[in-house]
């Protein structure tokens, strides 16, 4: 398993628009792969579960993946949300 | 005979920019009524398809809008509608009602109007109102699906018959890329937010709107006559022949200011007589630098590196540096673009062994301390940065200098880093400028001696006026504190910019004072050489300049000096500011 914890830095958080690129990220990859939140852990490669995330600005997520290609997943996932989706 | 109240006056969220007056043009929906019913066995597999053919063709008619947005926006915005899409495809949803309707044998309409609004609660719970729009996307799915199943027509907004003001309780994005711009000339809601998705897209289309008016639509009986302040998030309903006059003015002022900031890339940033300042952007991202371009940016005046670690997550190594410093310096060619070196805590640089706690981590190992510790560390990013200079418009800035043996470290290495490169006939800029940033109160005390070994220095507002004062501004206990028109912060930029001056280097400011229009000429009038400010701002601290003149900045900022409360000076400052340009921002009569 990899994981990685990083934190939501653009402003509106994971809206629709980056939730939308997270899960096409997501779902390139072999891996299983789950976004992780105070108690919360959802499966990544789901929309809904990632919207209903209350992942706002500021709050840290933890990203594991399991499976063949986890250390890329991981990796370009972390990338998303610094590059703040592309927003701000 | 209208027996309504005039000039009755609504308050809401401003959602996008600009005046729109003409009638209302109410936009009535069917409620959705959902029914509970059961189902016997041999149905049930006759539902699951009456499903999924309501999810494809809300599908269907997503992919056209979000074809449509793409064409008219660029494909940027189309992004929502394939949220959308992912929205009907998504498997917690849709595992949850297939198996609602098998099990339980009810409609599909009930099972998926419960699950999702199981969902929706979820989502509600959220403090934040940033995440609360969501729900908004879910609705604005789920209700097309329902649509679907419930046999009602897919409402469409009708184009206009005569130019009028939208008025609904509610609004989906697909609404609003529906509207056709020329007939539709805003619109208002009860629902959304500033930062929803209408309000973006309303903002991209240029209309004029107004959200967030809780019980204005059903206040309306259509036909009205309307004024919308998108400006300022209200709506006047039935105004009087004065509003009217006055807000018809407001609108074209608005337009003619429009059309003077688009006017105003092109132009030079110069006082009306002729002192002409660098006005500059700061980027954190390479695609920063296009928002800096169309916004009239003579160059980059900081690109923070610091960004490409964090966007890599690794440390990123000579080549992706190298690739990154070549596309801004190709990207913003002629005009020049400043790299400061990392500007982070050390414990980034280093392995996770190596890391000790700090106390004080602004006060610690960070910056060209720790990029001094780590040379090769260090010289890896000066060789990326001469790689890329051939072209001759780079320069090298060191953040956090706090005196001269840092620079002159910092000159050995990179010398080293420019002969190894001629030894191995690597081309680079001989010329290539080093500037530093003044950010520390020391640096600005002993600038006459570090001007005399570099080329330029930029002022780093946000911590000079951190370690001037001593003031952590995130520790809201004492924000109050952290005070930019201190008079401590203004004699230290002075000297800085003078120091400069008498050794013939040329003296920027990349820090947030640069962005803030009540300090524009002020530092004019000190003489600052050059202003970086956040891209959006260009425009804004461009007109400030070239609608000043030198010998009147220089004035103010004499007086200024002569304050010694800092609250006095920014209200001196600020007044200065309105008197001069209160006009342009609020056209209000």
């Amino acid at each position: 398993m990899t994981e990685k914890k990083i934190q939501v830095i653009n402003r509106l958080g994971l809206h629709a628009r980056p939730a939308a690129l997270l899960v096409q990220k997501a779902s390139r990859f072999q891996s299983e792969i789950r976004l992780v939140k105070d108690e919360y852990e959802l499966n990544a490669k789901s929309i809904m579960s990632v919207m209903m995330l209350a992942a706002e600005m500021g709050s840290f997520i933890t990203i594991k993946a399991w499976g063949e290609d986890e250390v890329q997943a991981v990796e370009e996932i972390a990338k998303l949300f610094l590059e703040k989706f592309g927003e701000d | 005979m209208k027996n309504q109240k005039k000039n009755r006056i609504w308050l809401g969220i401003s959602a996008s920019p600009g005046i729109a007056i003409g009638k209302v043009y109410r936009l009535n929906r069917a409620e959705i009524n959902i029914r509970e019913e059961n189902l016997s066995s041999d149905q049930v597999e006759n539902e699951i398809l009456r499903f999924e053919k309501a999810l494809n063709e809300a599908k269907i008619e997503i992919s056209k809008l979000k074809e449509s947005v793409a064409k008219k926006l660029g494909p940027e915005h189309a992004k929502l509608f394939e949220a959308y899409l992912l929205i009907l495809e998504d498997e917690f949803i849709n595992q949850q009602v297939l198996s609602g309707i098998r099990e339980e044998k009810k409609n599909a309409e009930f099972v998926y109007n419960r699950v999702v609004q199981k969902t929706i609660q979820t989502i509600s719970l959220s403090r934040d109102e940033y995440l609360k729009e969501r729900v908004a996307d879910i609705s604005a799915v789920s209700n097309r699906v329902l649509n679907r199943l419930l046999g009602i027509k897919q409402h469409t907004i009708e184009p206009l018959e005569t130019p009028g003001i939208i008025v609904a309780h509610s609004l989906a994005p697909g609404d609003v890329v529906q509207m056709k711009k020329g007939n539709v000339l805003g619109f208002a809601t009860d629902t959304g937010g500033k930062t929803s998705h209408v309000a973006l897209l309303a903002k991209s289309f240029g209309f004029p709107a107004v959200v967030g008016l809780k019980t204005f639509f059903s206040s309306l009986k259509g036909g009205e006559m309307l004024i919308l302040d998108g400006d300022e998030g209200e709506v006047i309903l039935s105004p009087d022949e004065i509003t009217l006059k006055s807000y018809e003015a407001k609108r074209e002022k608005l337009l003619e200011r429009k059309r003077s900031l688009a006017d105003l890339t092109s132009l030079p940033a110069e006082t009306k007589d002729k002192r002409k300042i660098e006005l500059s952007a700061n980027i954190e991202l390479l695609s920063d630098v296009d928002t800096a371009i169309e916004n009239g940016a003579q160059g980059i005046g900081l690109f923070r590196t610091e960004y490409l670690y964090l966007a890599s997550s690794d440390l990123p190594g000579e080549e992706e540096q190298y690739q990154a410093y070549s596309f801004l310096a190709r990207k913003v060619y002629p005009q020049n673009v400043i790299i400061r070196t990392f500007d982070m805590g050390g414990d980034k640089f280093v392995q996770d062994a190596e890391r000790v706690y700090e106390a004080n981590p602004f006060l610690g190992w960070r910056a060209i301390r720790a990029c001094l510790d780590l040379p090769d560390f260090f010289k890896t990013q000066l060789r990326a940065i001469l790689k890329a200079s051939s072209l001759g418009n780079l320069s090298i800035m060191l953040p956090m200098i706090s005196g001269l043996e840092e620079l002159l470290k910092s000159k050995e290495l990179l010398e080293e880093v420019k002969s190894e490169l001629r030894e191995k006939k690597v081309p680079f800029d001989e010329k290539i400028k080093l500037g530093i940033m003044i950010e520390i109160p020391s640096a600005a005390l002993e600038a006459d001696s570090l001007a005399q070994h570099c080329d330029f220095f930029s002022i780093g507002t946000n911590d000079l006026i951190q370690y001037t004062l001593a003031v952590d501004r995130t520790n809201e206990r004492i924000a109050h504190l952290y005070q930019s028109f201190h008079p401590s912060i203004l004699k230290l930029i002075k000297k800085t910019v003078e120091d400069g001056h008498k050794n013939n280097i040329w003296v920027g400011m990349c820090g947030e004072m640069a962005t803030d229009p009540k300090a524009t000429s002020f530092l004019v009038g000190l003489g600052i050489d050059e202003l970086s400010t956040s891209p959006l701002a260009i425009p804004q601290i461009k007109k400030i300049i070239r609608s000043i003149e030198f010998e009147e900045a220089r004035n103010l900022a004499e007086q200024a000096m002569k304050l010694d409360d800092s609250k006095d000076i920014e209200k001196f400052l600020d007044e200065d500011y309105q008197r001069k340009f209160s006009h342009e921002n609020s056209a209000r009569t």
